[in-house]
């Protein structure tokens, strides 16, 4: 199928070192002596662990839960034991530890009972569900959980979905052997993924570095029955970036600011089409991957690999040279020297490579930017790294923003082509993450200040409030002296009528004669009455509120707490408390 | 062990893009040794020296890596383009005075290697030339050859400057011719006349300038320089001179013999496209390249001095950075916005 | 008569001067003070007054009255920097030492539920009752230590925010070549 290929701009050409790689077929990684899983293997949320030390798992079972929409389940990758979970060293340029789970295997490698699933017979949200719980995530490198793209744009329609089988970074033959040696899984990924998005094409593009790949490829096209283009691409360093190979097989570009779906358009690494076809077909949940070996090592080859296998363990099937000083994952445009040699391999880990100086020279001391451009003409999201650089190594981050900052993919072109050898991607993930810890900050900051001023708010108003109720109260008590007054000095009219036929018959003389004694006495014993009257009305008010219309429930469930209370002699127990008396 | 990605690099370097200017500039100076004899190469050796030895001292001064930047080959380059821009027969101390002020001053004290704002090299000449006016237009007459010898007298001091010596440029002669004239006299007779003038633009001159082109076709061959600024910068230079002469012939000389005479190509390939002090987006380059060709056609023909373009470029240099701000172009997927 | 017309002139320039004036007055007119708001976007928000103000705003509104920049020590020397930038006044050290960013934690066995460090968290990022445990929102916490002089069984203690992955940052690349050399010359 001819197709009118698009091109992006910039782009390098690093010798790109695959045939060492190809040449044996893929090779099962024995079972490593331990594995460490960590409980954080994609971009979301992290993980919860559902196992303790001791726990017996099989191969599968889940040991991590996703935690929210976007976060993806974590599976045993053997069956054997759990020794522990803990902080465990990371394949992560910080070296920092995360939480794992460690499991001794027991050599069986016995599955949980595996459920193949008719997947036209579920609901689209089934299977997505379905793919979050058997930790389906991007391989291509990025680790975003799948069932998180498997969703289309509610008001673009879906044109075109590109399968990315381009593996443009030197070194790495992992999806050009999956291709080669399992090309009808990966088609039979890809159709699902197909029947969930409802794409009007599906476009597999593959590097013209890679003829093997694609042949296989469209053989097992034809052979499934499908209607996907198998699409070679030109070999230039970063085609296999998604917005890149959008652009090539579809001529969109894809801003940093938007997702793919919101111009009709979606990504996919053959790798996790693989992966997905597995998990619906066969009911086993990501717990391998294939890994590339190769550098400076003896048998360069593709394993596949448990996840959690200690990385110098799997270096060692490849035998590496002696002088071999460090083990960069990923490739050598965007990979890394990992902190330690025992970090596990993870579903990110597409490729191992061994390091020493033939392969990879030290690099020479670094120069002043002579702004030659040459690293605006390599940048394939057309950016002026020389600026952007300028302003980074000055802290000016608001400047880096300006220049589009957060449009870089960090790709390393502009470091591969500068004749003044800057460790130009470097200084833009620093700006970068300086960037996001300032928003945090900001953020904090932000929040910090409506709470404070909520509770300043909040404390006037309080004082407001209690002055006025001291206020109200003063002017009651003063109402009610005066109605009190008022009262008293009534009495002694009311009293002498009333009295007199009480008081007719021993000393009806008398009434008229001590009149105002009465009334005096009458006026104190009302005060007092009164005074009385507010104590009570007091104790009243702290008695249990709301205890009417109470059910059954309720009030037992509060006798329940009165009894608990005597016992604990937290209070004096009463006679009779209201519940009580019902129950009775 | 912290070694930030990526592991490969390009097999490329500061001192191997110089050393690449400078190969580009051979066919020029072989040009130019051919037409006035030894004493331009005598003159390169000059600068280069005086620049090594300026750049030395300031590095040692600064506290700076000697080895490093000593052997960037930057201020080669900055030596050569004085020493091509300068009379060929120039006092030595002429030459040794540019070199280190271009050095020291325009490079080092605005911060040295891919710091400095204006070109050293054109900084030197317009320093010299509005220092030393008399010295920097002495040019050697057409058809004076003078062995090794007598041109390192004439150096070096040791003989007194003949009046052979105070010839002109064709651009020099040219101008003067017009200024005397008043409005009197014909260009295309004043060309016509062959020993000066040669087939279009100066006995010799074309040849040094059809050097200069050749090298700079190669810099942008190897990917060292973009179109944009030489050929904006000959483009512009021809529509201005174009328009003028087919105005008025007899007044204004054909672009043909602006673009290959004087520093036109040399600045068009090889100065003009300092990225250093010049613009870096694609359009500022056309700006910038359009903009230094008109100003030297303007300062040639109706300025002072004979050739503009060290003072065009130095203009533009001024320019640059405003040039870049209004000109940076949209990334990737924001065309449409932008 | 010239001295009527030079003071006729005078006059209607003052006028016309005046209605100009007068004219901008209204037409520009800046609501608030924007530099208080541009200083308080600087402060850290924590509230804490070791500036000696209660809380930031009234720190910001002592800056713009003229005093100094220096003594906000959660912002830092950072704080410090940007705050001059702004004013163009000069850098000068903080008056305090700058501590690492910290939360406050309380031992919860210890907690007697006396509800006096709620009262005194600026932010509210105490939950508790009467009588009944107390425990801090780390999230909300800002770390300015404002609960720790209340509380009577001093449980209360602070702890530094360690670096996780999720906030680790990236390194200036420069600085790592330079801590390379001095390893190597060392």
């Amino acid at each position: 199928m001819l197709m009118n290929l698009f091109k992006f701009k910039g782009g390098v050409k690093p010798p790109t070192n695959k045939t060492q790689s190809v040449g044996l077929p893929i090779a099962i990684a024995p079972l490593p002596s331990k594995l460490v899983v960590p409980l954080h293997q994609s971009i979301g949320g992290m993980p919860r662990p559902v196992v303790q030390a001791g726990d017996k798992v099989l191969k599968g079972q889940l040991i991590g839960e996703a935690d929210g929409r976007i976060s993806a389940a974590v599976h045993a990758p053997t069956s054997g034991t759990v020794v522990d979970v803990a902080m465990h060293i990371q394949p992560h340029p910080s070296g920092l530890d995360a939480l794992c789970v460690v499991i001794e295997p027991d050599g069986k490698d016995e599955w949980i009972d595996r459920q193949p699933l008719d997947y036209a017979a579920m609901s689209p949200e089934q299977v997505r569900e379905h793919l979050q719980q058997s930790g389906v995530v991007g391989l291509g490198g990025a680790v975003f959980p799948t069932h998180g793209k498997l969703t289309a744009s509610k008001t673009v329609p879906m044109e075109e979905m590109v399968i990315n089988g381009a593996e443009c970074e030197p070194f790495i033959t992992c999806d050009d052997l999956l291709m080669r040696e399992r090309a009808e899984e990966v088609v039979r990924g890809i159709g699902i993924f197909r029947d969930l998005l409802r794409p009007k094409k599906v476009l597999i593009g593959i590097e013209d570095n890679k003829p093997e790949a694609a042949a296989a490829m469209r053989a097992a096209v034809a052979a499934v029955g499908e209607d996907f283009a198998v699409i070679q691409v030109p070999t230039l360093y970063p085609a296999g970036g998604a917005k890149q190979l959008i652009r090539v097989l579809t001529g969109k570009e894809v801003p940093a600011a938007k997702r793919s779906t919101d111009l009709g358009v979606q990504c996919f690494n053959v790798a996790t089409a693989y992966t997905a076809w597995r998990a619906i077909a066969h009911g086993e949940p990501v717990v391998s991957r294939l890994v590339t070996v190769t550098g400076n090592v003896h048998d360069p080859r593709n394993y596949e690999v448990l996840i959690g296998t200690p990385m110098d363990e799997l270096l060692k099937l490849a035998r590496p040279h002696p002088d071999t000083d460090g083990i960069i994952m990923g490739g050598p445009m965007m990979g890394f020297l990992v902190p330690d040699v025992h970090v596990p391999v993870i579903k990110a880990t597409n490729c191992l490579i061994a390091h020493d100086d033939r392969l990879f020279p030290p690099k020479a001391p670094e120069m002043p930017c002579i702004r030659c451009g040459a690293c605006a003409q390599a940048c394939p999201h057309e950016l002026q790294p020389f600026e952007m650089y300028w302003f980074s190594r000055a802290k000016n981050f608001g400047k880096t923003q300006e220049y589009n900052i957060f449009d870089c993919i960090e790709c390393g072109c502009c470091s591969f082509v500068c004749p003044s050898r800057i460790p130009l991607v470097q200084y833009f993930r620093f700006a970068k993450s300086e960037i996001w810890a300032r928003e945090r900050e900001k953020n904090a900051a932000d929040q910090a200040k409506t709470r404070f001023e909520f509770k300043q708010l909040r404390e006037e108003r309080e004082k407001a409030d209690k002055a006025e109720k001291l206020a109200k109260a003063a002017a009651a008590q003063a109402a009610k002296k005066a109605a009190e007054a008022a009262a008293a000095a009534a009495v002694p009219a009311d009293a002498s009528a009333e009295a007199t036929p009480s008081a007719s018959g021993p000393a009806p003389a008398q009434t008229s004669a001590v009149p105002a004694v009465d009334a005096e006495k009458a006026a104190k014993m009302a005060t007092i009455e009164a005074a009385m009257a507010r104590a009570k009305a007091q104790r009243e008010a702290v008695q249990p509120k709301n205890t009417e219309n109470l059910t059954s429930e309720q009030q037992r469930a509060a006798s329940d707490i009165e009894a608990r209370r005597v016992a604990a002699h937290l209070i004096e127990p009463e006679p009779a408390t209201p519940a009580g008396e019902k129950t009775e | 062990m912290f070694a930030p990605a990526p592991f490969l690099l390009k097999d490329v370097s500061v001192s191997q893009v110089m050393i690449q200017v400078c190969v580009a500039l051979i066919p020029g100076i072989a040009a130019y040794a051919s037409l006035v004899g030894p004493a331009i190469l005598v003159q390169l050796a000059i600068a280069t020296l005086a620049a090594l030895a300026a750049e030395a001292v300031m590095l040692r001064i600064l506290r700076k890596p000697l080895a490093m930047f000593l052997t960037d080959g930057s201020a080669i380059v900055t030596a050569w383009l004085i020493a091509l821009t300068f009379p060929p027969l120039a006092p030595w101390w002429l030459i040794v005075t540019g070199t280190v002020f271009a050095i020291v001053v325009a490079k080092h004290l605005y911060g040295g290697l891919g710091q400095n704002p204006f070109n050293p090299a054109m900084v030197a000449f317009a320093v010299s030339i509005v220092s030393f006016p008399a010295l920097m237009s002495q040019w050697p007459s057409v058809g004076l050859q003078l062995g090794l010898v007598d041109q390192m007298n004439v150096i070096l001091g040791w003989a007194p400057r003949l009046d052979a010596l105070s010839g002109a440029t064709p651009l020099d002669a040219m101008k003067t011719a017009l200024n005397l004239s008043d409005g009197s006299f014909d260009v295309t007779a004043l060309l016509a006349n062959q020993d000066i003038y040669g087939n279009f633009a100066g006995r010799g001159w074309e040849w040094v300038s059809a050097g200069y082109l050749l090298g700079g076709l190669w810099l942008w061959h190897r990917k060292l320089i973009t179109w944009h600024v030489p050929l904006a910068f000959m483009a512009s230079l021809t529509a201005l001179s174009g328009a003028l002469w087919l105005y008025n012939p007899s007044q204004f000389a054909s672009p043909l013999f602006h673009m290959l005479s004087g520093g036109a190509m040399l600045g068009a390939f090889f100065i003009a496209t300092d990225p250093v002090s010049g613009c870096t987006t694609p359009r500022g380059k056309l700006i910038f390249g359009a903009g230094a060709g008109l100003l030297t056609y303007i300062i040639r023909v109706f300025g002072g001095y004979p050739d503009g373009v060290a003072f065009a470029v130095l203009l533009m240099n001024l320019s640059a950075p405003l040039i870049d701000l209004l000109t940076q172009p949209p990334v990737f997927g924001m065309k449409d916005k932008a | 008569m010239d001295i009527l017309l030079a003071i006729a002139i005078m006059a209607l320039g003052a006028v016309v001067l005046g209605a100009l004036l007068g004219f901008a007055s209204v037409k520009f007119k800046v609501e608030g003070d924007p530099l208080i708001e541009k200083i308080e976007a600087i402060l850290p928000q924590t509230q804490c007054g070791q500036c000696g103000y209660p809380g930031c705003k009234p720190y910001a509104e002592a800056i713009a009255n003229g005093d100094e920049i220096n003594k906000c020590p959660p912002g830092g020397v950072e704080g410090v920097q940007r705050l001059a930038d702004l004013l163009g006044r000069e850098v000068k050290p903080l008056d305090a030492e700058e501590k690492p960013k910290q939360i406050a934690i309380i031992d919860e066995n210890t907690c007697i539920g006396c509800t006096l460090c709620i009262q005194a968290c600026p932010v509210d990022a105490i939950v508790g009752a009467a009588k009944q445990m107390h425990t801090i929102v780390a999230q909300q916490c800002t770390g300015c230590e404002l609960c720790l002089p209340p509380c009577p069984v001093e449980c209360i203690r602070m702890e530094v925010i360690d670096e996780n992955i999720d906030n680790w940052k990236w390194k200036y690349p420069v600085v790592e070549i330079k801590a390379a050399a001095l390893q190597k010359a060392a």
